[in-house]
Parts: structure tokens; sequence; C-alpha cells
């Protein structure tokens, strides 16, 4: 009975990292945002209820930004339940996660916290640490100048507390302060009746001074341009090409430098014609940026299938197109880094990734034998797990090759799903033996699929708890402590 | 031609979504010189473009076009064609009807408006109080209860999750496992391009029913056999096994229905080798009613297919009609042969709104003999 318990403590966490890791809260193939945000609510909520230590330390297992701001909104709330010795890892697992954030979401975190009105001791030192630790809050009380202010505030701050000059007048009393010696805060005042002081502000704060001043799209696309950042530019690409601002189209997206992911979702948006003639370039900007992630474990995997979904349901939502194929081209360029001795095998039974597109359904039962027949070391599936030529084929199949063709176990096979099922509140699993995790970016492929043995369904949460903590410690001893 | 057949369709696993269940049809050989495009409307960059039809409205209505000599017909947009005149005074050419080699459907919910009632046998002997109804207030029911793809709950999530297999040529739509339509194409592209219009589509009051009351079918998960498996072949076999178990279960089983049924066709339309047909059933009771239009091939290979599902009382009332017509509509020789007296025969007559077909005389006649037999039943109580 106590082993029961235990493995269904070990499943409940495995369950919410893998859905913590896939689910965005945004609209997928086969269910709508709402449920998805709902699925996710539930799973937040249970798990901060029952386990409280480990979802505060499922912060370290690489849970996607959305989930991670969640989890600490979450956490801060509920101080009150945290005895003090959790809360102390607590603290110091918040304050690592947020120097990992995104600048943006921990702005939105802390205006969904003045919004919830949390406003306890431990929320405002958080606040006010990572506030005081920001390298140029100059810069941000500009990009972001009504959350910063309201963070200030609403951590008590004194202002004379935060590196730089001015900051003081620029927030609460910039009409009356007259001119600014910081040069930034000079060009945002002037860009209040100044047209050109406006293309010397960050884009998304000149956007909103462009329509003030009636600036036309294409004008300011134009003279923005060297002001855009590179993830700015590569989303304006099309936009600015319809409205004719070639100075943003020319300045082509510096493929060198790309995370690999972000690589793959680019390339896929491209017509199929621009695919073909930048094939050379294309192909070799996605070698590259595998091999950046491979980096020393590259060739050290040794035999190794793949079987990639590029079934119609990879096509995603209009809200994240094509992202489970854009997961599968990823991981497929850098498995191909990864190991020694490659084989992929798309569902459509294409042999041109770079081509790749959604269509088709999954047989994944047959396609999955295909990969088995060679007896690789390691067969990856990459895949929303909807197996549906004919429903449940998948799962026959490793349930006949595990018992009858292969008892020793030599195969090993993960499943990474990039997909959060909401409906049954769960990424959706090939079958109840095969290790299933969720995956975000094709970058954290590797440590996922180490991960995998723990979701194979036969492990116990002593085991899951002793990775976990040991995991917590190795990143928490990478830097000092906080005092919050 | 009494039957359809899916000669050279192979059914595929069916998707599930809720209640609804979609199997696929797949063609071994795709059929080239016969296609179907979901409008024959040339689009905006079309070469010819000043006959842009402006003004006109025609909700997926196909058009079929075919090839005198058995070549393929070439994609919708591709070939060099001279839109035929269809107003006085035109300055374009007269259309050729000698070389017709497209029509156009008018659209399915017309359609049906058109061919159920050709299901349904109105008397053919003109008698005054049938010509005088006739005339005043149209046939009795020519209008039958539609609901159109939309209101089918769950349909339109359905169809757009459904996966299309490579070379699809066909579906067969299941509502709580009834068979609700068939759409059969007679290429894959044409299937590819008809697949959102068939939201579109009419369906009967039975499985507008079916569709709220049920909202779960149970999937069919193969098994396979680990005991008998020693090799990667042997799985594969009992793949292939599996997938051919399936496939022949529902044409036996699932689709029985349609294919079991024996059919009155109409030859409609001829198309160099290929028949328009439109079908109706036999209304043998106690099972399914399907009536439609198809097109087939010389050997009797389904090119097109479409297909709609009468409910329960629908099929009732068009078995009385036939027996009645059968029988010249002399009341006593239709109810011998349904094995009934007269009287219930015109109670169920009257039951299905068709009191009105009788004379007055003859109705009063026969209801008077069912109150008289009501009575005395009430009074031996």
């Amino acid at each position: 009975m106590e082993l029961l318990a235990d493995r269904a403590a070990a499943e409940d966490v495995l369950l919410f990292v893998n859905a913590a890791i896939a689910s965005t809260g945004q609209r997928e193939f086969h269910s709508n945002g709402d449920a998805q945000q709902w699925s996710m609510e539930f799973l937040h909520e249970y798990m901060l209820v029952n386990y409280r230590d480990l979802y505060a330390a499922t912060l370290t297992l690489g849970v996607n930004d959305r989930n991670a701001a969640a989890i600490i909104m979450r956490l801060l709330q509920t101080g009150r339940d945290a005895s003090p010795a959790q809360r102390a890892v607590e603290g110091r697992l918040i304050a690592k996660a947020l120097t990992e954030l995104p600048t943006h979401r921990v702005y939105h975190l802390f205006t969904a916290l003045r919004r919830a009105r949390v406003n306890n001791r431990r929320t405002r030192a958080i606040m006010r640490e990572w506030l005081a630790a920001r390298p140029d809050p100059a810069f941000e009380a500009v990009k972001y100048r009504s959350a910063f202010l309201g963070a200030v505030r609403h951590a008590h701050m004194k202002i004379e507390d935060l590196p730089g000059e001015e900051l003081d007048a620029f927030l609460f009393n910039w009409r009356a302060a007259g001119r600014f010696a910081t040069p930034l805060f000079e060009t945002w005042r002037r860009a209040h009746y100044d047209r050109r002081a406006v293309f010397d502000l960050p884009y998304t704060v000149a956007e909103g001074f462009a329509a003030g001043h009636r600036i036309t799209r294409a004008a300011f696309l134009e003279k923005i341009a060297p002001q855009l950042t590179r993830n700015e530019r590569l989303r304006l690409q099309r936009s600015a090409a319809r409205v004719g601002a070639l100075g943003v189209v020319a300045d082509l997206a510096d493929l060198s430098r790309m995370p690999l992911t972000r690589l793959a979702a680019y390339v896929l948006a491209l017509p199929v014609d621009e695919r073909e003639q930048r094939r050379l370039e294309l192909t070799d900007a996605l070698r590259a940026a595998a091999l950046r992630v491979a980096g020393l474990r590259a060739g050290t995997w040794g035999r190794v299938s793949a079987v990639l979904d590029d079934s119609y349901s990879a096509s995603g939502s209009s809200e994240k197109r094509r992202r489970p194929l854009v997961v599968a081209l990823a991981a497929h360029f850098l498995m191909r880094e990864l190991a020694a001795e490659y084989r992929p095998l798309w569902l459509s039974g294409d042999d041109d990734p770079l081509m790749a597109r959604a269509r088709g359904v999954t047989a994944l039962g047959e396609r999955l034998l295909d990969g088995l027949e060679t007896r690789p070391d390691l067969l990856v599936v990459v895949s929303d797990g909807w197996d549906n030529a004919p429903v449940g084929m998948a799962a026959e199949v490793l349930r006949v090759w595990e018992e009858r063709l292969d008892p020793e176990r030599k195969t090993a096979v993960a499943h990474l799903n990039p997909v959060f099922d909401a409906a049954g509140l769960e990424v959706r699993r090939l079958s109840p033996t095969t290790p299933t995790v969720g995956i975000r970016d094709a970058e954290d492929l590797p440590e996922l699929v180490e991960f995998a043995r723990f979701a194979s369904g036969r492990t116990g949460i002593a085991e899951l708890r002793a990775h976990i903590e040991a995991r917590v410690e190795r990143r928490l001893a990478e830097e000092t402590p906080c005092t919050a | 031609m009494h039957r359809l057949t899916f000669d050279g369709l192979q059914a595929r696993p069916g998707q599930v979504w809720g209640g609804i269940r979609l199997v696929p049809l797949v063609r071994d050989e795709p059929i080239v010189s016969l296609r179907l495009h979901p409008s024959g409307f040339p689009a905006d960059d079309d070469p010819f473009g000043d006959y842009a039809p402006h003004c006109c409205y025609v909700p997926h209505g196909l058009t079929a076009e075919w090839t005198e000599d058995g070549t393929a017909v070439p994609a919708l947009g591709t070939a060099l064609r001279m839109p035929a005149r269809t107003m006085r005074k035109s300055r374009r050419p007269a259309t050729r009807l000698e070389r017709r080699t497209r029509v156009h459907f008018v659209p399915h919910q017309t359609a049906l408006e058109a061919f159920l009632p050709l299901t349904f046998r109105r008397p053919s002997i003109a008698w005054r109080e049938w010509s005088t109804r006739v005339f005043r207030r149209g046939l009795p029911h020519s209008v039958e209860p539609q609901y159109s793809g939309y209101d089918v709950e769950g349909l339109a999530d359905a169809l757009r999750v459904f996966e299309i297999h490579p070379g699809q040529c066909g579906v067969l739509v299941y509502v709580a496992d009834a068979l609700a339509s068939a759409v059969v194409t007679p290429h894959p592209d044409d299937y590819r391009a008809l697949h959102p219009s068939l939201i579109e589509d009419g369906f009967g009051e039975l499985i507008w029913r079916y569709a709220h009351l049920y909202d779960e079918s149970p999937d069919f998960v193969p098994r396979l056999d680990e005991s008998a498996t020693d090799t990667v072949a042997d799985l594969r076999a009992a793949i292939a096994a599996a997938q051919q178990e399936w496939a022949d279960f529902h044409r036996d089983v699932m689709a029985a229905g349609l294919l079991d049924a024996e059919y009155v066709f109409t030859e409609d339309y001829q198309m160099e080798r290929f028949m328009l047909r439109r079908f109706r059933p036999h209304f043998v009771p106690g099972s399914e009613t399907h009536v439609g239009e198809a097109i087939t091939d010389d050997e009797g290979r389904l090119a097109y297919l479409r297909t709609f599902r009468l409910s329960e009382t629908q099929s009732r009332r068009g078995r009385l009609l036939r027996t009645l017509s059968d029988h010249d509509w002399n009341l006593e020789a239709a109810a011998a042969s349904m094995g009934l007296v007269p009287p219930a025969l015109v109670a169920r007559i009257d039951a299905a709104g068709y009191g009105g077909l009788l004379r007055q005389d003859v109705l009063d006649h026969w209801r008077s003999m069912n109150l008289d037999r009501s009575r005395s039943r009430a009074d031996r109580r």
C-alpha cells in the first residue's frame, strides 16, 4: 500500500513537471486556451497544497517561463503556510529564478502581485533585491515605465536605494523637473514634442510616441531600424515588407547567433520556395546552432533513431504556430549532432527535414517498428501522442516489443511531448511503460532524455526527491545566498 | 444495379472526437478522368477576369468535369476554357452542348429538397381533393426537417482536428456510431478541397438528436497477439492483419446498413463512361434508410457518392406512401398487404399527416369505425 502511495506521489510530481514544461496556457491543436489555463491552474493548486517543497523545487527543473512566474506568484501568496526552513529555501529559489526570467516576465509578475494585493514582507524584500540588482535601471524605467513605477511603490522602496541618477524626478515629477542630465530620460522628455527624439528610444516605447506624432508606419520602421533588438527585427520582417519599410527587411536576421528552436521556427515560417533557395544557408545555420547546444556531448550518444511527428496536428494553433513541428525539426538537428549514428524517421516518410510540413495522419505504430528494427541504443519519439491510425497501435507495438523482442531492454525508448493535453490533465503518453516527458525548447532535450528514466512509472518518490534535491543543491550553490 | 459497393476503396482506421467518428476511405488508384471541383467559378486571379460573377452566390455547389477520351482532367484553373454564353445578347460564343464536359451540381441543401420528395411517392391519380390541395398548399411535408452540420454538436471540431490520410478519397461520418452520411470523391485532391465544406451538409433529425444525446464513442483499440510474435516480420504481419481486420469489420458491420440494403437507382445523367444516379431505399422495416446521389463508372465502381440518412419517422412515412402507391391507393389491398385492417391503416395515414389525401367522406367513414371500436372497447372494460 505504501509502495502504491509512493508511486502515486512520484507520478503526481512528474505529471506536474511535464505539464509545466510543455503548457504555456495558449491554444493548442486539440484544446483551446481556456481549457489549457484551467487545467494548469488546477495542477498548480494541487501541487502547492500537497507537495509544497517539491513545488518550489520544480523551479530548477526547467519549467517554462510562464509557469515559473505562476509558481513564484503562488509561493509568495501563501507564505503563511510554509515553515521557516521552507521559506528560506523558497526565498533563495525564487531569487535565483527571477534572475533567469526574461525582464518583461518579472515586471508582469510584479504587476500581478500588486493587483492581487500580495504585499507581505517577503514579497517586498524579494522585489527590492531584484530591483536593486538591475544593471541599468534608467533603461528599464523608460521601457517598462508604469510597471517599474508600480514595483517601486509596491515594494515600499526608497528611490535613493536604486543605482542611477534622477530616477526620482523621472518617475514622480517629470513635468516640473525640466531638463534631465541622463541622456535616455532627456530623449524621452523631448520625444513628447520633438519627432526626431522618438527614434532614439527603445522600439516599444517609440511606437506609442509615433502614434502620437502621427508618423506613418513605413517611415517609423525605416528610422527605428537601428534601435530594434534581434527578436523584434525577426518579428517585424514580414509586416515591414508589407508596408514597404525596406530598411528592416534588407537587414536580414543574423542567423548565426540565433538559438536552435527559434531558428527552427524561423525556418518553418518561410515559404517553401525561399527555403529551397536558401537551403544551404539555413541548413548550415541549423547545424551550427545544434552544434553549439551539443557542445562537448557531440557524438557521444551512440546509435540513435528518432521518430518525428509531422502529422497535421503538428501544425499547432493560431497562437502556437507549428510549435510541435518546430520542436521536432530542432530535435532532429540536435540529435544528429549528439549521435554517433543517427537515423531520422518522419511520420510522413519524407526525408527532407528542411521542407517539413504538417499534414497527414499519425501512424506511430508502424514508424516505431521501423525505428526499433535496427535495434539502436536509444529511440527518441517527438510527438504529441495522438496516435490515430489506428488508436493505440503504438502502445501495442511497444508492449509486444518489450515483452517478446527485446526483453533485456537493450533499446531505451524516450517519448518527448511538446503538447499538454488539457482534457487529460497530462502530456499524452504512448504506452504505460514508456517514459514520457514534456518538452518546450529542443535545447533541453539532453537533460530531458536523462530525466525520462524517472517518467517510466517504476521509480518511487524517494528516488525522485533525491534527484530533485540534488538539483536544488547544485543550483543554489552556484550563487551567493539571498537574504530574503 | 441494386446495391452500392466500395470496390476499390479501403477503409482506414477511424478517428473519434467526442461522439463523432470519421472513417476515411482510401482509393487504390485515383480516378483522373472525372474530377469534382468545389466551385466552377474562376478565382480572382483567373485570366478571363471580366467574367467574374460578382453577384451570384452558389454555396457548396460542386462542378463535375470529365474528359471524353479517359485522359486526366486538368487541374482547376489551368485549362484554357472559354466560359459559355449564359445571357442573351452576350458576345461570348454559345455553349456547344454536344461537347459539354462540365456540369454544375446544385448546392447540397437545394439538392436534398429536390430529391427527398422523389423518395416519398405521391399519388399519381388525379382526383379532385388531391389536386385542389396540391394547387393550394403544395405537396404535403415537402420540407423535411434538416439540420446543417453547424448544428450537429461536435461535428465542426471533429472535422477540424481530423487528419486526412494520404490518398484519401472519401469519408463516412458516424454520429454515436450511427452512419450519418457518406462522401466519396474521385481524386484525393478533390477530397482535400471538399473536406471543410462537409460542415455545410444537411443532416436529418435523427443524427442531430444523437449528437446531442451521446457525447462519447468508443475507440477501437487493436490487440496484437504477443505469443505468436518472435521476429520483427511477425510483428509487421500482425499490424497488417489488425488493419485488415478493421477494414473487414467496418465493411461488414459498421457500414452494413448502407452497403447491404437494396436501392432503386434512377439513371439521371450520362458523362461519357460515368453515370450520375440517384437512389432511394426500399424501406425495409427495421433497417437504415439512406438516400443520395452517386456517380459510377461503367463497371459500377463509385466515383462520387453523397448520402443523407432519413430518420425512422421519415422512413415509416415513405414506407406507407410506397405501399399505397404499389396498390394504386386501394386501401383494402394495401391494408391486407401490410397485415392490417383498413381502419388501422387509415389511422396511420391520418397520423402521418396524409389524411388530406383521402376524400373527406371516405376518411370520415373509416374514422367513425375507429371511434366505434375504441368506444366498444371502453364499454367492455
